[in-house]
């Protein structure tokens, strides 16, 4: 089992000297090949890729280090800084996920398509618990916040 | 797991699954350049932020044959990117990287120091390539248009913002710090930014600073900086904030400050929150806990050792700024008093009220414009964008729009790049159906090179601007920061031509 530790991001305000590093996901990792864990992600013209990635690498490390074609994924490289590495879970493989922090649903909210099982492909980290997990990755979009939000200033009666 | 080694040797995984079809036709263009570029189709961009370098970064990847050439007027590229996001926020210019690797493809050349509209005309542009982008930003920012505006004190954000961040036409800009509270108008995420860095030089905070990009000069005048209390100050209503939860959430975790907020200008928010989507529902109710809740134990202490303060102030518009009759300088702003009329959107309506608001240093943030290049090109001057239908730019076959040109000036980075992807398959799509021709043989960049050679302006090449990198890095090595930015064009334009 490979422990993992959220370093917790309120960290980024109180030692903003920290801010590069504690936002990304430390996990130990295992190297023994027969340890990986299958992943399969739905691109976004409906196709299954299906690849392994190693304990303790996040869902970000596992789209580079495998090199797929999910244009725009991790602009940020995993710093917490944007939403692009957004991924959507079934239910059940989202409560294995763990929790989230506020900083991490802070850029959630900012995502294309957001749902109730989002979450940001650099902030889960591989275990073996996590075998055959289904990710996909969300169409972009554009405008779908835009409108979202202009919906919402209406229900504003003052 | 060291992380940053991970992406040190990270593949552009946008680009990098054809990377042995670049390799081949890099040979091809060295061997028989004239060849290959007759009978491939010749985009140019202009504009090296955002919006031109991800509209770049998916023609190049979508289509195997495009050559492209990116303009940038400024001899150093990234837009905003370098000058617009806040040096405390290092983690988003991680963008550049990717930028740099499709700056680098083979089928790609960048040229600074070239500002099309005066060096070179977008007809001549339209002639030497079959499709131009435009993706050159919004440089202009809207203007408050009440008296005292000119005065002493009062600054717009973007020419502050330029000021830290060290864009070459704001480095005399000096604001003058030494009053006790600033208004900042607008509540985006720039009007935070800047109340961030007005706040900053406290405890652990400039010391932070101290380790970013941020130039010198400001680093100085903040360490000098005597104001102690920001107001940021909004037309509408709390439920209507512009800024996105991050900038929220830094300024209420904001080192050595308090949020002094009005407790009535929240009053029946949280009895609509329930049926407000997720993103807002959070980003208020953060507003909401900040203004009203009673402070635990540990905050209630941070609260009273903090020597700064900030807060929001809803539901006032700018009337005048007012003087100091003896030195001419910012006084104070008189803020009208609105409520909120919904008509199909929520807008505020002036109720005759107005306060006046003592304060030294005015700084609106009501929004970037952009501004026409051409007068041959349309143009929305309402909107301030160029009108356009996904990246199709009206009534002009062959040009397109991406970045706040094309949508207007909001949005995060994703929002632009989701947009820039759009104008980029529009395009592609136009090749497809033929609506786009890219049969007949353009001559690209050779031709508007010889134009700018015989007008005397000399482009500045991607391996130029690298040049310039390293000496900012190296000066920015001895101070303890990723960089010190040269200030001026004249110093790039030296580093680079050496």
């Amino acid at each position: 089992m490979s422990a993992f530790l959220f370093v917790p991001s309120l960290c980024r305000a109180a030692l903003p000297l920290t801010l590069c590093c504690c936002v990304v996901v430390f996990c130990t990792s295992h190297h023994r090949s027969d340890n990986k864990v299958t992943v399969n992600f739905i691109n976004r013209d409906g196709d299954r890729i299906t690849v392994k990635g190693s304990p303790g690498e996040s869902l970000l490390d596992v789209v580079i280090n495998e090199d797929l074609d999910f244009d725009g994924f991790g602009a940020c490289e995993g710093t917490l800084a944007c939403s692009t590495c957004h991924l959507i879970f079934d239910e059940e493989m989202y409560k294995k996920l763990g929790p989230v922090t506020d900083e991490e649903m802070d850029m959630l909210d900012l995502a294309y398509g957001l749902t109730d099982t989002s979450r940001l492909g650099c902030q889960i980290c591989l275990s073996k618990s996590l075998e055959g997990m289904v990710a996909r990755v969300p169409e972009s979009v554009a405008d779908i916040r835009q409108t979202k939000d202009a919906e919402v200033v209406s229900f504003y009666k003052h | 797991m060291n992380y940053k080694l991970l992406f040190s040797h990270r593949k552009l995984w946008t680009l990098g699954r054809r990377r042995s079809t670049s390799r081949l036709h890099e040979g091809i263009r060295v061997s028989g350049q004239a060849l290959f570029s007759s009978c491939s189709p010749k985009v140019c961009v202009v504009g090296s932020g955002p919006g031109g370098f991800y509209t770049a970064q998916h023609l190049i990847k979508a289509r195997p044959d495009v050559e492209l050439d990116i303009y940038e007027r400024l001899p150093v590229p990234f837009g905003l990117v370098r000058f617009g996001v806040a040096p405390d926020h290092p983690e988003v210019k991680n963008v550049i990287n990717t930028f740099t690797q499709t700056a680098k493809h083979s089928r790609c050349n960048f040229y600074g120091n070239v500002n099309v509209g005066r060096d070179v005309t977008i007809n001549e542009l339209k002639e030497a390539y079959h499709a131009v982008v435009l993706s050159y930003g919004a440089e202009g920012n809207r203007t408050m248009g009440v008296p005292g505006e000119d005065l002493a004190g009062v600054y717009a954000a973007k020419d502050f913002v330029g000021w830290y961040n060290g864009l070459p036409n704001c480095r005399e800009l000096n604001p003058d710090l030494s009053c006790e509270t600033a208004v900042i108008l607008g509540q985006g995420n720039v009007a935070l930014d800047v109340a961030r860095i007005l706040l900053a030089p406290i405890n652990d905070y400039i010391l932070f600073l101290q380790s970013t990009d941020i130039t010198q000069p400001a680093l100085e005048a903040l360490a000098q900086s005597q104001v102690r209390r920001v107001l940021i100050v909004g037309r509408r209503g709390p439920l209507q904030i512009a800024c996105t939860i991050k900038e929220i959430r830094e300024m209420v975790n904001l080192p050595g400050t308090k949020p002094e907020m009005l407790p009535a200008d929240f009053e029946g928010i949280s009895e609509v929150l329930k049926d407000v989507p997720r993103p807002r529902k959070r980003l208020t109710e953060l507003m909401l806990k900040t203004a009203l809740e009673t402070p635990g134990e540990k905050e209630l202490e941070r609260r009273k050792s903090a020597s700064r303060s900030w807060g929001f102030r809803f539901f006032r518009s700018p009337v005048e700024v007012l003087a100091e009759p003896r030195t001419n300088k910012t006084s104070a702003i008189r803020l009208a008093v609105n409520r909120l009329e919904v008509e199909g959107f929520t807008r505020a309506v002036l109720t005759g009220e107005v306060e006046d608001v003592t304060c030294g240093l005015v700084i609106s943030s009501i929004g970037y414009r952009s501004l026409l290049i051409d007068p041959g090109l349309p143009f929305d001057s309402r909107k301030a964008i160029i009108p356009n239908s996904m990246g199709r730019i009206q009534h002009t076959p062959g040009v397109y729009c991406s970045g706040w040109v094309k949508t207007g000036p909001t949005g995060v980075i994703a929002t632009t790049m989701n947009n820039s992807f759009d104008t980029a398959r529009s395009m592609m799509e136009d090749m497809d159906s033929g609506a786009l021709d890219v049969s007949a043989v353009k001559s690209g960049s050779q031709s508007i090179t010889a134009l700018l050679r015989g007008r005397g302006v000399k482009p500045v090449t991607f391996a130029d601007w690298e040049k310039i990198d390293s000496v900012e890095t190296k000066k920015g090595e001895a101070e303890g920061k990723p960089r010190e930015k040269l200030l001026s064009v004249e110093e790039m334009l030296q580093v680079a031509q050496t």
